[in-house]
């Protein structure tokens, strides 16, 4: 080796391809969010008069629109609260049916789990008009607990697989021993098995909170007026009185909040979180 | 990890098979119903048979909505996949710039599906949009409700934005497992950013990869709600998917027995390939079993 | 090949280090002789790992500088530093043959396809792997990886150095004792500079020419085995190494006699009147119990191991280790430890001194 390579100091932060890829790409994913961000400050004329990059005339009448008219910010709620009950009746029952996967064998086990993943594949479109018909029926159309039980389809199939993958990394010498401590199977399971499978409950929980909050056919199929989603008073909002941009962005925005600020809170398990356990 | 035998584990998993079944057996049996007859209105319903079957598998729109669809799952997957797997190669490791990664990417994530809809809507206007604005500018014509292609780029691209990073963060979970050591040793070897790349990274991240296209391929034959919303499914039919026909046929026409017929094959379609799928990957989840 | 310099070597995660405290690897020079091998022997968290990856060059230290032969190569990549490295857990490139592994560092380096094919051969046969040359390396188990490992370290002939990381971890008590015996043997046979990281002193001892004993982050002592044995040149050293570990009792040194309480204690030379925190240290191996002329001690039990009984003493509070041979009869009324006066070592603030020739 050369002298002169061998003693040269490293260099520092020097910009290299991948920065520059890097910084393309994420580019590429803010823009387009900046620019509803960037619309929905700007006042309806001065969208359809003017091109700019940033709002000229801020004015943050669009929020005011939408956070002072029930129509509009009860469908945050409702959202939020078929959201909340999906995610706590996926991980209650998806709970217990992952540690039965993940620790014993039994009959028709495999053809079972197959099944449930099967559900996950299933398009939501071709469940819409059964779900309908279902639900009036049985009088849940148009509640919360239709579209969190409609979404339940989705979340428990992917919950149960999330967490079957956490807990197969639990050995299961950690089971035996509290069993012999005289420990009875829930206390176990609520002591001393959910605190060291938390990550895998904050992983599913974040995915059940992630499918059910960006969903929008089921949700909208199976509400009208009480439950209607956010996203579901956008669309109707907008063929209805014309096309009013500002407000349409600004509601655009506020969907995107929520997302927004749990990435925020989970974003160091995010790495591990997406691997499912399964790396 | 050997498993013990254990019937009684049937009681655990019971909550679950209840939950499912309802939301799912019920369901799909007002399906079946529907596919095998016929109705004059007014809730009289006779036997049809495997006649719309038939009619679904003999009409053209279904078959090329089919077609459409693989070739557009087909595009997406061809490109998400390896840009996933760049990007994800060039992610800071760790500190802010990690973190601030993570979350921008993450972001379109939880991004309501019609709300991502909105917002190329929104960008792709040559009147009001950056994208359409500038490509106009630059002379090009540009009209996602006109143009068969424009259509057809914006869609992709659309999905591209919204699911790539999906891809990223999962192949970047699966690099973060790779311990130091590897990259150590490769380095000791002379190992070229190549080999590091063929023999180290992308063996680590096989798995999750599996587990990535599974999901897009899936998701994206799915895919209704932000085609819809820019599109409409056109121009003409040219951006209708399979989910958008459905929708339409279901609900729009009230087509219950072809509708039916439709779905039960659509689900078959997707349910057979994900299962090629699920056994690949279970092969190699017991290949690796140390 | 290679003699390695660490010239005023210091390491610290901090970026602003304040104190001594605050140093992974406190300032260290030695020079360690071409062809040699060496054994890292430390407790975790003692520095060990830490000159190693300077060594190895993923870590850059934050003074001093490292020399191969003469060239510094304080600032060169690992690629260029020629040496080779086995890690703890295995490290093998799943998706190739075993062969492939093991020529894999030879390719890279443009070596002929014959030389490659005669080497791996040797290299096969050297860690009992002919028979699996084809085989994939995912799905073999840990030990028989560690070994594909090992081979790959030791495939090349012309490497500045090989390091061991604690490379038989994984590998179980009586396929460890062979490839140890294999590595010494090797060693011999090519002459490499080998540096052997671990925290097990048999191994250490067993395999290395000179064993360098690390405590928190400085070198205490570079010697033989026997030199660590015979003479620790600090408490640490006498008390890592061994089973039971030196004994250390605080005494009084005048001249050529100790004084502990009321007994004196011959020493084997003149040590003058050292001040400062005295003690003597004996091995365990050079006692005995008499019924009188020693220290008088409570004898607390009696451990019978097989080859010998270790008898576990106190002197006021102060535990004293005597190793006996099996057939020796202990008596009730033995309970005063002699010290061979010429194994006696003197060690003033711990670290030990060299007496006057007597």
């Amino acid at each position: 080796m050369a002298q002169a390579t061998a003693t040269r100091k490293p260099a520092r932060r020097r910009i290299n391809h991948s920065t520059v890829i890097m910084g393309l790409y994420l580019l590429f994913m803010i823009l387009p969010i900046y620019w509803l961000v960037n619309m929905s400050l700007k006042s309806n004329s001065e969208i359809l008069s003017t091109f700019s990059l940033w709002p000229e005339d801020l004015t943050f009448r669009n929020y005011r629109v939408i956070l002072t008219d029930a129509s509009w910010y009860m469908g945050y709620v409702n959202s939020l609260i078929y959201v909340l009950m999906n995610t706590v009746i996926s991980i209650t029952v998806a709970l217990p049916a992952a540690y039965a996967f993940s620790r014993y064998t039994f009959m028709g086990d495999k053809h079972l789990f197959f099944w449930l993943l099967s559900n996950r594949m299933a398009p939501p479109a071709v469940f819409a008009l059964p779900f309908f018909q279902l639900y009036s029926s049985i009088g849940l159309f148009d509640t919360h607990i239709a579209v969190a039980l409609a979404h339940c389809l989705f979340n428990v199939p992917l919950a149960v697989w999330i967490l079957e993958g956490f807990m197969r990394g639990v050995p299961k010498e950690i089971d035996e021993t509290a069993y012999i401590d005289g420990y009875g199977f829930w206390r176990f399971f609520l002591r001393i098995f959910m605190p060291l499978i938390a990550s895998g409950i904050g992983v599913a929980a974040f995915f059940a909170f992630m499918f059910s909050w960006v969903e929008l056919l089921l949700s909208r199929t199976l509400t009208t007026v009480s439950a209607k989603p956010i996203a579901a008073t956008m669309t109707r909002t907008v063929s209805a009185s014309g096309l009013d941009w500002g407000v349409l962005a600004a509601a655009g925005v506020l969907t995107i909040v929520p997302g927004a600020l749990v990435i925020y809170f989970v974003r160091n398990y995010i790495a591990k979180g997406f691997a499912l356990g399964r790396v | 990890m050997d498993k013990t035998v254990n019937q009684k584990a049937w009681f655990l998993v019971l909550p679950v098979l209840v939950l499912v079944a309802f939301s799912a057996v019920i369901p799909l049996m007002t399906v079946v119903n529907y596919s095998v007859q016929d109705t004059f209105g007014d809730n009289v319903f006779f036997w049809a048979g495997l006649d719309w079957f038939r009619e679904m598998l003999e009409s053209e729109r279904m078959w090329s909505a089919l077609g459409r669809q693989a070739v557009f799952s087909f595009i997406i997957l061809m490109i998400e996949v390896p840009l996933g797997v760049i990007v994800a190669l060039q992610m800071p490791k760790k500190g802010f710039w990690a973190s601030f990664a993570l979350v921008v990417m993450a972001l379109p994530l939880l991004i309501p599906w019609n709300v991502v809809g909105t917002i190329w809507q929104i960008f792709g206007r040559v009147d009001i949009g950056l994208l359409g604005y500038v490509l106009h500018s630059l002379g090009i014509d540009y009209n996602y409700t006109q143009g068969f292609f424009a259509a057809w780029i914006t869609v992709i691209v659309m999905d591209v934005w919204h699911w790539t990073s999906l891809v990223a963060l999962l192949a970047y979970a699966g690099l973060q497992s790779i311990p130091d050591a590897y990259y150590q040793a490769a380095k000791i070897d002379q190992a070229s950013r190549w080999a590091v790349f063929r023999y180290i990274e992308l063996p680590k991240m096989q798995g999750v990869l599996m587990i990535a296209i599974l999901l897009r391929f899936m998701d994206s034959f799915m895919i209704y709600t932000e085609p819809f919303v820019v599109t409409g499914g056109g121009p003409g039919n040219s951006t209708t998917f399979l989910s958008i026909d459905l929708v339409k046929m279901a609900l729009g026409q009230f087509d219950l027995g072809p509708a039916a017929a439709f779905s039960l094959m659509y689900f078959l379609v997707i349910l057979l390939i994900s299962w090629v799928f699920y056994t690949v990957m279970t092969n190699l989840d017991k290949r690796d079993g140390v | 090949m290679a003699k390695i310099t660490l010239d005023n070597l210091a390491h610290s995660y901090m970026s602003n280090p304040r104190g001594d405290q605050d140093f992974a690897l406190k300032k260290t020079t030695h020079v360690w002789d071409d062809g040699e091998a060496y054994a890292l022997l430390g407790s975790s968290g003692c520095g060990k790992t830490t000159l190693l990856n300077i060594i190895s060059g993923l870590l850059r230290p934050s003074q001093g500088r490292i020399l191969f032969n003469e060239t510094d190569v304080t600032y060169a990549p690992t690629a260029e530093r020629n040496i080779a490295q086995v890690f703890q857990f295995p490290v093998v490139y799943d998706t190739m043959t075993v062969r492939d592994n093991l020529a894999f560092p030879l390719r890279n380096r443009g070596a002929s396809s014959s030389y490659i094919a005669q080497r791996v051969q040797e290299i096969a046969k050297l860690i009992g792997l002919e028979d699996d040359l084809n085989r994939k390396a995912r799905g073999l188990t840990a030990d028989v990886k560690q070994k594909i490992s090992l081979g790959r370290g030791l495939v090349r002939e012309d490497v500045n150095a090989i390091l061991f990381d604690e490379p038989l971890t994984v590998i179980d008590p009586q396929m460890k004792w062979e490839l140890r015996t294999q590595l010494k043997s090797l060693h011999h046979e090519l002459g490499h500079t080998m540096i052997y990281v671990t925290h097990d002193q048999t191994e250490a001892l067993s395999f290395a020419d000179r064993v360098v004993v690390m405590s928190e982050g400085q070198v205490v002592q570079i010697g033989t085995p026997e030199e660590l044995f015979e003479a620790p040149a600090h408490t640490f050293v006498g008390f890592f190494i061994g089973s039971p570990g030196m004994n250390l009792l605080d005494a009084q040194v005048e001249g050529d006699k100790a004084t502990i309480g009321a007994t004196e204690i011959a020493l084997p030379a003149g040590f003058g009147t050292p001040v400062g925190k005295v003690q003597i240290g004996v091995r365990p191996e050079y006692t005995r119990l008499a019924a009188s002329g020693g220290l008088p001690v409570k004898v607390n039990r009696v451990e019978d191991v097989g080859r010998h009984k270790i008898v576990r003493a106190e002197y006021f509070g102060k535990a004293i280790n005597l190793i006996v041979d099996e057939g020796t009869e202990i008596g009730t009324d033995m309970t005063q430890v002699v010290f061979d006066p010429a194994k006696v070592n003197v060690y003033v603030d711990d670290w030990r001194v060299q007496g006057e020739a007597a």
